[in-house]
């Protein structure tokens, strides 16, 4: 369970308007085993939102609290363990360059514990099967396609069995079919494994196939948030209505 | 005439080379150690590294800065009470090579920085999403990714080194550069002079072909 509670984020950007305020008063819950979308237009702040999950931004005020505990002001060895359960994806898929896929995989185990095992290997092989991906081993990621780098990245996110894992717009830079394949792998994923995933993404098209809750941002605030069925059926907030394609072109 | 040169020329020439290969490796290679760990320094402590702070980022980089503003000859004759308590002695090839790496790596940290600074922030940012602490980030993922860029950048030291001990000959660090000041300059050799370029010309696309190759090789992009 993770719980974001009254978390603000303010970035001390020096302009004329002042500093400029990412995220205010956000509070949602998310439950094991949930697939949650956090939607919105570019620059809605939903970028920030997940970076304070894993603390990859501090939040200038508020708490993220997992499994009850408040992790906002972990850090050290603490917090590199806590990032080890809270595993994360990217829209630009973030792996080295200059190492194979397999070593990309084995990254998390190396950053565990300073060495790769036999066994951690092993381990790495059986999710590169997983993601379909086991014949590319010893590619390098340039030699791989963009949705074929994507599931690497997954492979890599479910070394060390997290929990959550966060997934920043990690179909927005694929085209329709690979980020089908994407969906389906990372659905099929949460419900063999029950791991949560936190899916940010601009298209409610993401939303619609795979989540089951969604909280819709606008401008740093969370505007509406529910069950992907009832906020679709019903759309409050103007945002949502944007989001859903339901605007009048003319006005 | 072309023996009678040989015979004259070949092993002062020989001496030369090998003592300007000395000078540039030894030196660009210290010089490595210390401009990579200033280098890093600079890129982790930098306000958008991976640990910011700002008053160590800010002296550091002007020290490398009046590293970088001495002019060679200027440091040469400066470092000499340095130089003769450390090495011995203040000529010679191992006279001239704490100037070189003192001169040299500050140039090394900058072109460091630069080649960590090309590293994919996303990269960088996922290994630190995966649990990695800074020390790891930088030996398993910043400094490898950097890698071909770096190989790059030690072509262009390299070439800088053996610009920096043709002057160094001017005080009688031996070389190929004294070669050249000593016979082609003050005894009016045009033979020496022009063999002595042709051989520096020769080992400068020698060094950046190698390194390229060495680039290339070890880039999987």
């Amino acid at each position: 369970m993770i719980s974001i509670k009254h978390v603000h984020k303010t970035f001390a950007v020096t302009r004329a308007d002042g500093p400029v305020a990412a995220l205010s008063d956000i509070n949602i819950d998310i439950a094991d085993g949930d697939i949650f979308g956090i939607i919105g237009m570019s620059g809605a702040g939903k970028s920030t939102l997940v970076r304070t999950i894993n603390l990859l931004e501090r939040p200038t005020a508020g708490t993220i609290e997992f499994d009850g505990r408040d992790v906002t002001a972990l850090s050290g060895g603490e917090l590199r363990a806590y990032r080890r359960r809270v595993a994360m994806i990217f829209q630009n898929f973030g792996l080295l360059a200059q190492k194979t896929v397999l070593d990309n995989v084995c990254f998390p185990f190396l950053a565990a514990s300073g060495k790769v095992t036999a066994e951690n290997r092993a381990r790495a092989l059986e999710l590169l099967d997983r993601v379909g991906l086991a014949e590319k081993a010893q590619s390098y990621p340039g030699q791989l396609s963009g949705g074929q780098k994507q599931r690497v990245a997954i492979a890599r996110a479910l070394a060390c069995e997290p929990e959550v894992i966060l997934c920043d717009e990690a179909t927005s830079a694929l085209d329709p079919k690979s980020t089908n394949t994407i969906l389906k792998l990372l659905r099929d994923i949460n419900r063999e494994t029950g791991v949560t995933l936190v899916v940010i993404t601009h298209s409610m098209d993401v939303v619609e196939k795979i989540c089951n809750n969604v909280a819709v941002l606008e401008r740093g605030r969370v505007v509406e948030q529910g069950s992907v069925a009832k906020v679709f059926a019903n759309p409050q907030a103007e945002a949502t209505r944007v989001l859903l394609g339901k605007v009048d072109w003319d006005a | 005439m072309l023996n009678d040169f040989l015979a004259e020329f070949a092993p002062l020439l020989i001496q030369g080379t090998v003592d300007t290969l000395t000078m540039v490796f030894a030196s660009t290679a210290a010089a490595y150690v210390l401009g990579t760990v200033l280098g890093v320094v600079l890129h982790i402590t930098a306000p958008d590294g991976l640990r910011p702070a700002p008053v160590p980022n800010a002296v550091l980089g002007w020290v490398v800065n009046i590293g970088r503003s001495l002019p060679f000859i200027i440091l040469l004759i400066a470092l000499m009470p340095a130089t003769q308590a450390l090495v011995g002695t203040s000529t010679g090839v191992a006279g001239v090579i704490p100037p070189l790496v003192v001169a040299t790596a500050p140039f090394v940290a900058r072109m460091v920085e630069q080649s960590l600074a090309e590293v994919s922030r996303d990269a960088v940012e996922a290994a630190e999403a995966c649990g990695a602490s800074v020390p790891r980030i930088v030996f398993s993922a910043l400094l490898p990714e950097a890698l071909p860029s770096i190989v790059r950048g030690i072509a262009v030291t390299l070439i800088a080194v053996l610009g920096y001990t043709a002057i160094a000959g001017a005080v009688g660090a031996g070389g190929l550069g004294d070669i050249a000041i000593r016979y082609g300059y003050y005894r009016y050799e045009d033979g020496a002079m022009i063999v002595t370029v042709v051989l520096l010309i020769a080992l400068v696309q020698l060094i950046q072909s190698a390194c390229n190759l060495i680039a290339r090789k070890v880039d999987h992009r």
